[in-house]
């Protein structure tokens, strides 16, 4: 194999990082999925690395900044990829960071790029791409156990050899050998670029170079000879389509390729078919002799456990109890564990209360901030547990099957079964749901099941229907025994997924046109999962949720609470709260005179309660409430409920409390509330008519079974999107679906009720 | 050339295994396809199908892969020696 003959060409960045050389190093990391790439950064980094978005896309930037021999090196973690060969902006961005393209990270020095040591040929595929960046690399033999066991052995000394590159064999998982690696890397940052082998025939290489010359005469842009070589393999590929745009010297650029590829596959080079069959064939003369496997391939634990776990029966009975099981957790044993957060808020609000005098700082604090904070360490408990889960299937290699059991399933709901779990776990709550959905690849599907998650009919639904099922729905049984409050509270956990159905389809014929994406999905071989990898994982989703939605949770339940608050004379209200707490002291010394003070007491709550309502319809939340009336009122509503449907922006459940005490009931009430429910039923229109029947009791519960009022999703979306525009789409679209379908419940419900 | 019509990797019964002779296209799907080492002259085996007959299940150099049916069609075979 001869040496690239245009080395001139091959690294056109060589002369800036020449001269200019600082200190501070860059490395990226590279490697197929499951290979153990983040338990080695992990170990490398000793956890401290920094998590953030690259602009536009939704690829995680990984960063940890490591000092090793007085050298400080900045490590990136890139996404697990089986190719270099860009499809997407998302797959582009370790292209770009790979070729100190991608802005906000520094040019790459040197590539270490992870193998799995039990599955190399697969692996050598993405080293001999990386290799044709030109880039010092050092090649990490991860997985060394797992080769061994599998009677699989590996001449790494000949490996490096070959490969003219460092070879270490590594088991990462029990830290092995990771200072070797250490010491290869801060080795490697101060090699010089390397020419990379030419693999491909010499047209080929011709071909890229006149590639490269076209695109500086007609766009007048230089692209080095790594991209113009994908540029010139990935057909339709996201370089291709970048630089093809409609313009005139895209068009000129377009057809140059066109012929290139032409004059290729008449010199018997046609792409993109040559490459797989150039680099599969120098990894298997790169191993040949320096891997060798056991005669017989030794049926492995792995395999008769997959002939079970993958039975059209005993695999879905199994995929069924592991389903029961994660929902059941989330749904249910999460509830405990957010009870005692809500036990800490109400502690730390004592403590407030107990300090401070009754004014707008104790409302602030307790209302706004201590309620903001709970409102977020809320979702804590089904976040870990959820993570706590998937973590654990996943590194078992478990869910990639539970994709394939499924995979028929969602396919005729136009998704993948990698959108099974994400959706299931959002029955719980939307918020793990979204965030789960990172597994998924195709950039449609994943969009596609983020969008149509929160529909999915939450927990924090259920006190909303409980409450109004219970004070309006009679107890009714139906045919068959069965009871219509609960028929009711069925329809309403199934409307939500039903109409997920034609939402994914508009959405994906609206906003991700094109073919159906493929589902080519590796199987990995079971195995015992890590305590390690589960923990830090479930560490870096709670994380993520607490510091990037966590703060704009925070900022809405502020919003929501100085709307509630003023404009507003409040110095009635905490009069009666001084009066209220001064006679409860006098009542607890002077048991003599329980009777009278209680009555007293009573009084003045009833009175606080009613100036407390009285406040609230005149705060910006109760004008607002009163200036869509208009709107609300095809659906059966008064103003009360449209302040509730707004008050509940932060979280559903809020409309209850606001409820509580627009009916001068207070804010403790809670979906059980007799006094509330008899609040509900005597509400009168200024006509004297009952507001609340069975039509608008159903047109409330629809609104709220289809409608976006969380906040805590909403952020979710934004940070998982990595854009504004798709939680505001959501919210906008779930707000019209949810009107719409309010007001044909109210008004067909009319017509019958 | 047109004798590849008569077998595809789906045509394959659990536990059978064949000899690839071709990949039909050159659309991301069958770059995806060859990425993951489905190239001529490999050797590939069924190993099951997901409880609704789709996706299945296959061996190919060593490791598992899952392709949905419609994508296993472009992977042609060559006839059995
Ligand atoms: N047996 C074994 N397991 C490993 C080794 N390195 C990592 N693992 C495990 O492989 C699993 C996947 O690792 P992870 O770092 O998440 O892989 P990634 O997908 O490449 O980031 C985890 O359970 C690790 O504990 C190793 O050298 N040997
Ligand atoms: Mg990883």
């Amino acid at each position: 194999m001869s040496a690239n003959s245009d080395s001139k060409t091959s690294n056109p960045d060589s002369s800036s990082s020449e001269t200019v050389k600082p200190t501070r190093k860059t490395v990226a990391l590279i490697g197929n999925p499951n290979t153990g790439k983040s338990t080695l950064f992990n170990a490398l980094s000793g956890m401290k690395a920094r998590t953030g978005n690259y602009p536009g896309v939704t690829v995680e930037k990984k960063v940890g900044k490591v000092v090793w021999n007085h050298r400080e090196i900045d490590l990136v973690d890139l996404p697990g990829t089986y190719s270099l060969s860009p499809r997407s902006p998302d797959e582009l961005v370790s292209v770009d960071v790979l070729l100190g393209r991608q802005e906000g990270v520094s040019a790459v020095d040197a590539v270490v790029c992870i193998v799995d040591a039990s599955n190399l040929e697969r692996n050598l595929y993405l080293v001999s791409q990386s290799l044709d960046l030109g880039l010092p690399t050092v090649v990490v033999l991860n997985m060394m156990d797992v080769a061994r066991s599998n009677g699989i052995s590996v001449d790494a000394e000949e490996l490096a050899k070959r490969l003219e590159l460092p070879v270490i064999t590594t088991e990462a998982h029990r830290r092995k050998n990771v200072e070797v690696v250490k010491q290869a890397i801060a080795d490697s940052v101060d090699r010089p670029l390397r020419t990379p082998e030419s693999l491909f025939p010499d047209e080929f290489y011709a071909e890229a170079g006149q590639l490269r010359e076209s695109l500086r005469t007609h766009k007048d842009i230089d692209i080095p000879q790594f991209l113009a070589q994908r540029l010139l393999i990935d057909r339709g590929g996201q370089i291709e389509q970048e630089l093809t745009d409609s313009s005139a010297a895209g068009q000129q650029i377009k057809s140059d390729l066109e012929a290139a590829r032409e004059r290729l596959a008449a010199a018997n080079c046609r792409v993109p078919a040559i490459e797989a069959r150039v680099r599969y064939g120098w990894a298997r003369e790169i191993l040949d002799g320096v891997v060798t496997h056991p005669a017989e391939r030794p049926a492995s634990k792995s395999d008769a456990l997959d002939r079970y776990l993958t039975h059209r029966v005993f695999g879905l009975f199994v995929f069924a109890a592991l389903m029961m099981l994660v929902f059941q957790t989330i749904y249910t044993w999460a509830g405990p564990l957010m009870d005692q957060i809500e036990t800490g808020q109400g502690f730390v609000a004592g403590i407030v209360e107990g300090v401070l005098p009754p004014g707008p700082l104790r409302s602030l604090l307790v209302d706004g901030i201590i309620a903001g904070v709970g409102g977020v360490l809320i979702f804590l408990p089904q976040i870990c547990l959820l993570f706590l889960f998937i973590a654990t299937l996943e590194d078992c290699g478990y869910m990639s099957r539970a994709a394939f059991l499924m995979d028929r399933f969602m396919a005729k709901l136009g998704l993948s079964g990698k959108s099974f779990v994400p959706l299931m776990s959002s029955f719980a709550c939307a918020v793990p749901g979204v965030m789960a959905t990172r597994v998924i690849e195709s950039r449609r599907d994943r969009f596609v099941t983020i969008l149509v998650a929160p529909l999915m009919s939450c927990s924090a639904r259920l006190p909303v229907y409980l409450l109004l099922i219970k004070a309006f729905i009679p107890e009714q049984t139906l045919a068959l025994g069965l009871g219509l409050q609960g028929t009711v509270l069925f329809l309403m956990y199934a409307i939500g997924a039903l109409v997920a159905i034609p939402v994914a389809w508009g959405l994906k014929k609206l906003f991700f046109p094109g073919e159906t994406p493929h589902f080519v999905m590796e199987l990995p071989s079971y195995k015992v999962p890590s305590v390690r990898v589960i923990f830090d994982r479930v560490f870096d989703r709670g994380k993520a949720f607490v510091v990037r939605a966590g703060t704009l949770i925070f900022a809405t339940t502020i919003v929501i609470w100085a709307l509630g608050y003023y404009p507003g004379d409040h110095s009635k209200q905490y009069e009666l709260q001084r009066s209220i707490v001064a006679t409860e002291t006098i009542l607890e010394s002077n048991p003599d005179n329980a009777e009278l003070l209680e009555v007293t007491l009573e009084d003045l709550e009833n009175e606080y309660h009613t100036v407390s309502s009285r406040l609230i319809a005149g705060s910006a939340l109760g004008q607002m409430g009163h200036a869509i009336e208009p709107i609300v009122k095809p659906l059966g509503w008064d103003w009360r409920i449209g302040v509730g449907a707004i008050a509940s922006f932060p979280a559903r459940e809020v409309i209850i409390s606001t409820l509580g005490t627009i009916y001068s009931l207070g804010g403790d009430v809670d979906e059980e509330s007799e006094g509330l429910m008899g609040a509900l039923r005597t509400s009168k229109w200024p006509d004297g008519t009952n507001v609340y029947n069975i039509p608008v009791a159903l047109s409330i519960m629809v609104f709220f079974a289809l409608c976006a009022q969380c906040a805590a999703t909403l952020m979710v979306i934004k940070r998982e999107t990595n854009s504004w525009r798709w939680p505001i789409f959501s919210f906008v679209y779930m707000t019209v679906l949810a009107y719409i379908g309010a007001l044909i419940t109210y008004q067909v419900g009319s017509l019958w009720l | 050339m047109e004798a590849r019509a008569s077998r595809l990797l789906t045509d394959l019964r659990p536990g059978d295994s064949a000899i690839i002779a071709e990949i039909i296209g050159d659309d991301s799907l069958s770059i995806r396809l060859m990425e993951m080492g489905l190239l001529e002259g490999e050797s590939v085996s069924l190993i099951g199908y997901a409880p609704l007959g789709d996706p299945i299940e296959f061996e190919i150099r060593g490791y598992r892969i899952s392709l949905r049916a419609a994508e296993a069609q472009r992977v042609c075979l060559e006839a059995i020696s």
